[in-house]
Parts: C-alpha cells; sequence; structure tokens
C-alpha cells in the first residue's frame, strides 16, 4: 500500500517536472496575454497580401497568418494590432521588441537566419520569378520561351535571373529593357514582347492592371526560389513554437480537409485522430504549449485553413485570380508541407 | 516703374500689339492647349464621378470613384468613423483662434496669441488621443491629411520659438550659450531629415531601457521639430542681422533689459524682415512631413500609397498623386498667400 502511494507520488512528481519543463517561460506570451492583443508586423501595401480596404481593415494573405494567430493564443482574431513596416524598418521593429511576429512578405534566406537575430518559422508562400504570357500563346513553362521577347526593367535582379536562367539552358530568349517596371509592363500590354517577368505575387497584382487581366496567364513553375513566412526573433522558445505550428495548422487542417464551415462537425465526431488532436477533441496538444486546447479549433473557426484563406485573399476568390500553384498541398502536386500532429 | 510706363495698358494690344507680339502669343497659346488639353480631359471630360467599385470607371479618364471611396482614408487615415469630429474640432478650432487673432485689436493681440499658444496645443492633442473621458485613439489609427496638418502644426509649435532661441543665442556674447547654439544649428542642419526620422524611430526603442517607450508618432514630430528648428535659427539670424546695431544700444540706453529690448524692439523687426524665409521654411516642412513614410506613418502621401495596394482598385496610380499633390499644393499656396497679406501689412 505505502509503495503505491510511494510511487503515485513519485510519477505525480515526475509528470509535474515534465510539464515544468515543458512549460518553459515564454514572456512574449504573456506579454500578448496582459495587454490583450497581438503585435503583428505586416506589409504597407502589397496587393493580396496586406493592405487596408476601403473601412480600413487590414486583409490578406501574410495579415491573415496574424489572425489565426490571434485566434489560436486569445480565441478572438480580431485582437490584433498591425503595424505596418517599410523594407528599411521590418527587421528593426521585430528586434526592438515592437511587434511579436512579422508576416511581411520577407524571403527566408540563409544569411538573414544567422545574422539578424531572427528565426523563420515556416513557409506561407512560395514566392518564386516567373512568367506572365499571353493565353493564346499556349506556353506551359519557361522553357518553352524559346525565340520569345521578355520585358523587364534595366538593372533589375529579375533581369539578371532571367538572362543567366536563359543562358543556361541554351534558351535564345530576347531581353527587352525599360527603365522602369510600369513601362516594361506597359509595354508588354502593347505586344511589344511575348512576356513579362516578376515574382508571383507581384505578377498577380500586376495582371490586374492590364487592359484584358482574363487573356493572360501565370506561368506556375517559377525560376527562382524565395519562399515567405512568419518571422520571430532569437530567444522564447516557446512563443517560436506557438508561431510555427499556428502555421503549420492551418496547412494540416487543409490537408485532413478541416474548414472553417464543418470544424465544428469534425470536432464532434471524426473519427481521424490527427483532426481531433488538432481540434483539441484529444490529446490536449493546447496545454503543452501553454494554449487552451481549441487552439487550431478557434483559428480555423474565425479564419479558416491555408487552402480559405488563399482563395479568399490572393487565390480565384480575390480579384487576383492567383493559382495555388507551388502554394498547392505536397499532395497534390505543391510544395506546401506540415509534419503531423502526433 | 519705368518699364511699367511702357507697356501698353490695354490686354489687347499687349498681347496682338506688333506681329511678332501676335506670334509668340499664339505659340505660346498652343503649346498651352497642348498641354492642358489632355490634362483637363483626363481630369474632367473623360473622368467618372459616380459609382461605387473600380468596374464603374469605364471611360479612359481619372476614376474619381477611387477618390469618392477612399476619402475618408485619406482625409482621417484608420481613424475610427464615429470619433472624426475630434479633428474636425480641433481643426475648427485652431482656426477660428488663428481667425481671431488676425482680427482682434491691436493691444488684445499679444494676449490671445500668448493664451491660444497656451491652451489650444495640449486641448487638440486631448481630442485627438483622447483619454480624460474620450475613447483613447492610438497615434498609429491617425493618418491622411489630419496627419500631415498635425504633424506641420506640432513640428512647426517646436521649430519656431526653439528657433528663434538658437538665433538669439548664436549672437549671444555668452561663449557656451552661443558654442551650444552653433552645434546644435549645425549638428541639425547637417543631418538629412530623413535619417533623423530613421533614427528616431529605429534606433531609440533599441537603446532605450525596455518598458519606456516614446511613441512613434512623437519621436516623429520632436525630429522633424529640431531640423526644422536649425533651419528657421538661421532664417531669423538673417533679420537678426539686417538690423542696424543701434537698435539695441537704444533700448539699452533707455533703461531696457536685454529680454525687454529683444521681445519689444529686436524681435518685431527682425521677424518681419525673416517673414518671407520663415514662411519658405514653414513651406518645405509641410512637405518633408511626407518623409515619415519610411518609418510607415501613413501620412496624405503615405496613405494614398498604401491605398494603391487594394487589389480592388489597382492601377489607380495616377488618381491617388494626382489627388494628394492637388491638396498639398493648395496647402503651400494657401500658406504663401498668407504670409504675403502678413507681409504687405507689415511692411505699411
Amino acid at each position: 500500500m505505502k509503495t503505491i502511494t510511494l510511487a503515485a507520488a513519485l510519477f505525480a512528481a515526475g509528470t509535474l517536472a515534465a510539464s515544468a519543463q515543458q512549460l518553459a517561460p515564454s514572456p512574449t506570451l504573456d506579454a500578448i496575454k496582459a495587454r490583450g492583443h497581438l503585435e503583428c508586423g505586416v506589409h504597407l501595401g502589397l496587393p493580396g497580401f496586406s493592405f487596408a480596404n476601403d473601412k480600413g481593415e487590414w486583409t490578406g494573405l501574410d495579415v491573415d497568418y496574424c489572425r489565426a494567430l490571434a485566434a489560436a493564443v486569445l480565441g478572438d482574431a480580431t485582437k490584433v494590432k498591425y503595424t505596418p513596416t517599410s523594407v528599411q524598418q521590418r527587421w528593426p521593429i521585430l528586434q526592438s521588441g515592437q511587434v511579436d511576429v512579422l508576416s511581411r512578405n520577407s524571403t527566408i534566406t540563409f544569411s538573414r537566419n544567422a545574422t539578424l537575430g531572427l528565426n523563420f518559422q515556416g513557409i506561407n508562400f512560395y514566392e518564386g520569378q516567373t512568367f506572365i504570357v499571353r493565353k493564346k500563346a499556349n506556353v506551359k513553362s519557361a522553357e518553352e520561351l524559346d525565340g520569345a521577347s521578355v520585358c523587364v526593367a534595366a538593372g533589375s535582379t529579375e533581369e539578371k535571373n532571367a538572362a543567366d536562367w536563359f543562358r543556361e539552358r541554351n534558351l535564345k530568349v530576347t531581353i527587352t529593357n525599360f527603365q522602369k517596371n510600369d513601362d516594361a509592363i506597359t509595354a508588354y500590354d502593347s505586344g511589344r514582347c511575348d512576356a513579362y517577368t516578376a515574382g508571383v505575387g507581384a505578377l498577380a497584382g500586376q495582371r490586374a492592371k492590364l487592359k484584358v487581366p482574363d487573356d493572360h496567364v501565370i506561368l506556375t513553375k517559377p525560376i527562382s526560389n524565395d519562399p515567405q513566412g512568419p518571422v520571430t526573433r532569437y530567444g522564447d522558445e516557446r512563443w517560436q513554437l506557438i508561431v510555427r505550428w499556428v502555421l503549420n495548422g492551418t496547412i494540416a487542417a487543409e490537408m485532413l480537409g478541416v474548414t472553417s464551415k464543418n470544424v465544428d462537425e469534425m470536432k464532434a465526431s471524426s473519427k481521424n485522430t490527427e483532426v481531433r488532436r488538432l481540434l483539441g477533441a484529444e490529446g490536449g496538444f493546447g496545454a503543452m504549449m501553454g494554449l487552451p486546447d481549441d487552439w487550431m479549433y478557434k483559428a480555423i473557426k474565425q479564419v479558416g485553413n491555408y487552402g480559405e484563406s488563399y482563395e479568399r485573399t490572393v487565390g480565384m476568390g480575390s480579384p487576383l485570380k492567383l493559382e495555388r500553384g507551388q502554394n498547392q498541398l505536397w499532395t497534390k502536386g505543391g510544395l506546401l508541407f506540415t509534419p503531423p500532429f502526433q | 516703374m519705368s518699364a511699367a510706363n511702357t507697356l501698353p495698358t490695354s490686354w489687347r494690344e499687349r498681347l496682338f500689339g506688333t506681329p511678332t507680339v501676335t506670334v509668340v502669343t499664339l505659340l505660346l497659346a498652343a503649346l498651352l492647349a497642348w498641354i492642358a488639353v489632355p490634362i483637363i480631359r483626363w481630369a474632367l471630360i473623360d473622368a467618372t464621378w459616380s459609382g461605387q467599385t473600380r468596374n464603374d470607371c469605364t471611360g479612359s479618364g481619372a476614376c474619381w470613384v477611387f477618390i469618392k471611396a477612399r476619402f475618408g482614408q485619406f482625409m482621417y487615415g484608420f481613424y475610427p468613423v464615429d470619433e472624426r469630429w475630434r479633428p474636425n474640432l480641433a481643426g475648427i478650432l485652431f482656426a477660428l483662434s488663428g481667425a481671431a487673432i488676425i482680427l482682434a485689436p491691436k493691444r488684445l493681440k499679444l494676449s490671445l496669441g500668448l493664451a491660444a499658444l497656451v491652451i489650444l496645443p495640449p486641448l487638440g492633442i486631448w481630442l485627438l488621443a483622447g483619454g480624460f473621458g474620450l475613447r483613447a485613439i492610438e497615434t498609429r489609427e491617425w493618418g491622411g491629411l489630419m496627419l500631415t496638418v498635425f504633424l506641420s502644426i506640432y513640428a512647426s509649435l517646436i521649430a519656431i520659438p526653439l528657433g528663434i532661441l538658437l538665433a538669439l543665442g548664436r549672437q549671444s556674447e555668452l561663449k557656451v550659450i552661443k558654442l551650444i547654439s552653433v552645434l546644435f544649428i549645425e549638428f541639425w542642419r547637417g543631418v538629412p531629415i530623413i535619417a533623423v526620422i530613421f533614427l528616431a524611430s529605429l534606433l531609440l526603442p533599441l537603446i532605450m531601457p525596455s518598458g519606456i517607450g516614446v511613441d512613434r508618432l512623437a519621436r516623429a514630430v520632436i525630429g522633424l521639430g529640431f531640423c526644422i528648428a536649425a533651419y528657421m535659427a538661421e532664417a531669423v539670424r538673417g533679420g537678426l542681422q539686417a538690423l542696424p546695431k543701434g537698435q539695441r544700444e537704444a533700448g539699452t540706453a533707455l533703461g531696457l533689459s536685454y529680454w525687454k529690448a529683444t521681445w519689444f524692439i529686436i524681435l518685431p523687426q527682425a521677424l518681419r524682415i525673416s517673414l518671407p524665409a520663415i514662411t519658405n521654411e514653414f513651406i518645405a516642412l509641410v512637405k518633408n512631413t511626407t518623409l515619415v513614410l519610411v518609418v510607415s506613418i501613413l501620412d496624405l502621401l503615405g496613405i494614398a500609397q498604401a491605398s494603391l495596394a487594394d487589389p480592388n482598385w489597382v492601377g489607380m496610380n495616377m488618381e491617388a498623386y494626382v489627388f494628394s499633390g492637388a491638396l498639398y499644393w493648395l496647402i503651400c499656396f494657401a500658406l504663401s498667400r498668407w504670409s504675403k497679406s502678413l507681409e504687405t501689412k507689415r511692411g505699411r
């Protein structure tokens, strides 16, 4: 009898120690809870990713991530305050602690990760340089551009990238230089070139400015690799964990077929253990990070899964009408991936 | 005057007096029409004025629907809609007291001006920022024209008094005061305003102890104010140096102290002389407020630029820039006319 109580006591002590160890202090999370809102750094204005609409509400794919994070942490997707950031101030504003997380269309690179004191917590958009061509040209990939002419802004990274890429492949492509991006896209629109090149996200915005946007198609396979995702400061591992897994959670939800519409039903009756863990019906996953167990339920209910966000902000439900391309789930031919909720 | 006498008096003679003059007039008229007609067509004749969305803009001209839809944001930024009476009231109060000071009888002018200077600035901040009974509104929600006006007024509230003090300090016989003034002026004059705003916004939070935060907008106002103060100081110094030495000596001979002589004799004359230069600095200040865009404070130009990112209004660059440019021009033109009328009044 005595040994059993002792064993039970030891076991209890053990679990306590374990949970204490798991719940490392998170000053960022404590600060967010104390002030009652999330501080999110976003882009000053990038069509589809982060912009203020006519009513002054911030919307976009990057903004949706902030809303999902707020829903997971505070239970309310509206409890976010946005700090629009310019290119020059995006890193300092995160480093100096003025925002909790930066969701601002910034490319993940080795040197940034190694030297800025910042960690990139996953990828919410696979950006990459690609081409826009006329639908009637019937071009499906950049390799088929042999003999074509491409409009670019002189001296831009895009010009160099494209020239290198075609040279490596021995493709004869005429690169026509223009002073500015706007001149290049106008020239493309007026038929002086067969293609225009820029990043996927930028092209989506520029296509909407063309005379007849529907006549043009953006090639889905890019020639460069510029993945983007939410960024946090070094330190406060538990907060980094939360930032990472909320992003993973929105992708997992799409994988598992959980949407903002069926989330209640899924939580109540799904037989799939991963769905049940994700939505907090079992496993106590939220508690392991110091969050309520329904963290992802709240995020998906209020913001939706990754696919819903994508379609609403940059995809077919938006004026940009961008195809999923690389930002499709890995099971459907894209690159979007999340480790399992186990 | 002699040149005016030789000019013919009637417009017809002036424009079409001789064959050469006629040709030049016609050429200039053609040039004007060549430039102006497409602009007028774009801005007025072919423009779309009514509608709700981008799809309503089918004409080849400007799409003013965009400005209409975004008008609130262009004026107030993200300031909550039901609280917008507060910046309006603040603006009216500032304008009314300005008018009162101009229209007041001469003996009341000074006391009225000083009273306004003491009461209005804190009152304005209270109305805009809230607290003490009003709903608190963070400065990050401020924006648009309201923010441009706020920045200009409050930065000049720092710049004008500080500039006058610095100009006096630079002329001072006390070596330490002179040195401090010269150092201050040369430092702030030598640093680009954009660098000052950038440092104030980014470096301060990094070096300040955590927990002590100075508001982002306040930092920008102070930075702008200091820079303009240095320029103002030089403008005022011009006025001070233009005064004959005898003015101060006469004051001293009458037994006036330094401050009394400065206040009653030196400054009124020096400021009158430097008024055009001061106006110039003030107009420069209004336009320099656009530099706060680098730290993502959305003034009139910033909000115009930010609104271009809305995919529902993509491609409205011309409309946004023309509208905000016209507003800046109106403000600066009004300022220069006002200063001109002051000059003529004072110059009697």
